[in-house]
């Protein structure tokens, strides 16, 4: 049996003049890290809201740990643990009571699961004294999961756990999700970071309500079967410019530093289309497709 | 063990109910510090007992009984003798410059033993109707005492004296008109507007969203937010009690035990409309708008405390029904003033119970366990 089933599940807003979600499906096992990839707006938190039992699908049906969303929702909202995406503690409390007032809240006590948070609360434990409103983005985040750990949930929803914080704290959060899935916690995570969707054991990219594909991060990026460059300039706006006036160019776009180009035939007839279009210092060469990569490519239609 | 585990969530809840409040500096100002203000403003500041009003006096004829209605006059604290005169000429420049506020006129060759110069005229500021009417009721009851007291002195055979007596508050203490109100005013901002701000505020925070994907009841949600609010009213309402005993000479007829019943159940009343504003809106100015335009404003129009409702045209006089304060205020009124007990109060207790039981059934159907 999967942790989190999924299947056909269709959401809408505004007695359905918005279209959040249209026919989702997708399954997580025990004790799998699971990602849902997506820019913002593409319905992760309609996911997130609905697997919780806080919102009502329109249609479809979803089981968490074998519970129905709908008909079950006071078994599921026992096993669970959920952090929202907004920071949703209490800012004038401090670390210590919110974390307390949620541990007692679940029934249990800080000392019955410590060895859960213990990683993560004691890069904290040093402000445990300071109010949640007062913390860095980081440090909130940190609290968050510890809040939503401490009751030993079997399955932990975390929706942007990493959106507004540093890219350490962002690379030690997904550590300790890793860490957490050896204690058999299934976790689904959402991201707007694609770089992030490595650290997932599967990953699902959505796109405007829509599951564009599932599969491994390797498997995903081996879809890609076109040759990708990375090419850079000397003047990367007049670059970008040219690039889309070339009749071979599949696609394009800016990708850090370089631009990443699709093209058909010889790349070396695209460089000498770049140097006559007066492009200076011309560096092209091989890439490997990232995630990122294959998420333009699904969602580009020419 | 369950239950142990309830009991448990629950304290927790509350105890964080308490540690909002008093940390948040602008619901400490709401509760503690506005009713001492409210009740200092109305007591000393805000009154519409006429004292020290200006007065001229014209007296063309000095004698006798002109000088003896004069230091009657001055004798009294609702007078201020500014000028003494012996004509009319300056009468309307000291009215236009505001030195005085009403006069009283002798005629000239003022004596009491003719029918012809025993005319006194009272002339007074009317742009002030509720003031000036107070000014004449007030000289003629001065002059008239003094006629009652000269005509005792001559054994007139036959005349005709009204003894006047006012019930519950002979003193005139306008203080007893408005503690009732007050008290009702002060419950409704504290039960009302702040439990639906508090609810509110978790869901505008989302951690309403953290708190229904959890164990805990959602009916205990709702209950847990409330609770501190009774507390925190029913000392507020000790404080107000004592303010208006010693600081404002307010007697408390009735029993002090009827009265905290019946304040008790106006508190569950404010606090359950409290709970039906928190679930119908999502944003905390919303809620207080709300709750100041449902109840604030008709808290003060309608209880009877600043405008009598035997005056409001009948439409309006419908509408104070439904406001759950003029039947706080009348029970008030009757137990901490006028001394009734439970038999004199059971009509507005009655309907004070059914307005509760209403609110708070239509908070419970209308909570969400969910976000939509």
């Amino acid at each position: 049996m999967n942790t989190i089933e999924v299947k056909d599940i269709n959401k809408s807003y505004e007695k359905g003049k918005v279209t959040a979600l249209k026919n989702v499906s997708f399954n997580v096992g025990k004790g799998e890290l699971f990602g849902l990839i997506g820019p913002d707006g593409a319905g992760k938190t309609t996911i997130f809201r609905l697997l919780t039992t806080l919102l009502i699908p329109d249609s479809g049906e979803a089981k968490v740990l074998g519970y129905d969303i709908v008909k079950d929702y006071k078994q599921i909202r026992n096993l669970v643990g959920y952090m929202p995406g907004k920071f949703s503690l209490y800012a004038d409390l401090t670390i210590e009571e919110n974390l307390n007032f949620f541990a007692t809240l679940f029934g249990t006590t800080i000392e019955e699961n410590y060895h859960l948070i213990k990683d993560i609360y004691e890069q904290i434990a040093p402000f445990k004294k300071r109010r949640a409103g007062k913390l860095s983005g980081g440090m909130k985040q940190k609290l968050a999961l510890c809040c939503a750990l401490i009751h030993k949930p079997e399955v932990l929803f975390l929706d942007e756990p990493t959106t507004g914080i540093d890219p350490v704290s962002r690379v030690e959060l997904w550590d300790m999700l890793q860490k957490l899935k050896t204690e058999g916690i299934t976790i689904l995570a959402s991201t707007p970071y694609m770089d992030e969707a490595v650290r997932c054991d599967r990953v699902a990219l959505i796109q405007e309500g829509e599951i564009l594909n599932i599969d491994t991060p390797d498997n995903i990026t081996g879809q890609f079967n076109k040759k990708l460059y990375a090419i850079k300039a000397g003047n990367m706006y007049a670059l970008l410019k040219a690039l889309k006036q070339y009749p071979e160019t599949d696609n394009s776009y800016a990708f850090g530093e370089y631009a990443h180009v699709i093209v058909n035939g010889d790349v070396e007839n695209l460089k000498s289309f770049l140097e006559k279009q007066g492009i200076s210092g011309i560096e092209v060469r091989n890439t490997l497709p990232t995630i990122e990569d294959t998420f333009i490519a699904e969602s580009y239609k020419p | 063990m369950i239950k142990h585990k309830i009991y448990k969530q629950f304290t927790a809840f509350i105890r964080k109910e308490f540690y909002h409040v008093f940390r948040d500096r602008k619901t400490l100002l709401i509760m503690f510090v506005l009713p001492v203000v409210q009740i200092l403003l109305f007591g000393f500041a805000l009154t519409n007992e006429v004292k020290n009003a200006r007065l001229l006096i014209v007296n063309p004829t000095e004698n006798a009984v002109s000088g003896q209605i004069i230091s009657k006059i001055k004798a009294s604290k609702y007078f201020t003798v500014t000028n003494v005169a012996h004509n009319t000429t300056d009468m309307e420049s000291y009215f236009k410059s505001g030195n005085i506020q009403c006069a009283l006129i002798f005629p000239s060759g003022f004596n009491t033993t003719s029918l012809k110069n025993n005319t006194i005229q009272i002339i007074t500021d009317g742009t002030d109707p509720n003031f000036s009417k107070t000014v004449t009721n007030y000289l003629n009851a001065i002059i008239g005492e003094y006629l009652q007291e000269r005509s005792m002195l001559q054994q007139v055979p036959l005349q005709i004296n009204s003894e006047v007596r006012m019930l519950y508050n002979p003193e005139m203490n306008g203080s007893m008109v408005f503690i009732p109100g007050v008290i009702a005013l002060i419950m409704m901002i504290v039960c009302c507007t702040l439990t639906a701000v508090a609810i509110v505020r978790e869901k505008e925070f989302g951690s309403m969203e953290v708190l229904l994907v959890s164990p805990l009841k959602p009916i205990l949600v709702l209950v847990a937010k409330a609770l501190p609010y009774l507390v925190l009213s029913i000392i507020n309402l000790i404080v107000i009690l004592l303010m208006s005993r010693f600081a404002l000479g307010v007697p408390i007829r009735g029993s002090l035990l009827l009265l905290f019943a019946e304040s008790i159940l106006f508190i569950i009343t404010c606090l359950a409309f409290g709970l039906v504003i928190s679930n119908s809106t999502n944003s905390q100015s919303a809620a207080m708008l709300i709750s100041m335009m449902g109840m604030l404003l008709p808290t003060l129009l309608f209880t009877g405390f600043l405008f009598p409702l035997e005056n409001m045209p009948i439409g309006f006089q419908w509408f104070a029904n439904i406001v759950p304060a003029r039947w706080y205020f009348l029970i008030v009124n009757d137990v901490m003033i006028k001394g009734l007990s439970f038999s004199g109060v059971w009509k507005e207790t009655l309907v004070l119970i059914g307005m509760s039981v209403t609110l708070l059934s239509i908070s419970m159907l209308k909570f969400k366990t969910r976000l939509q």
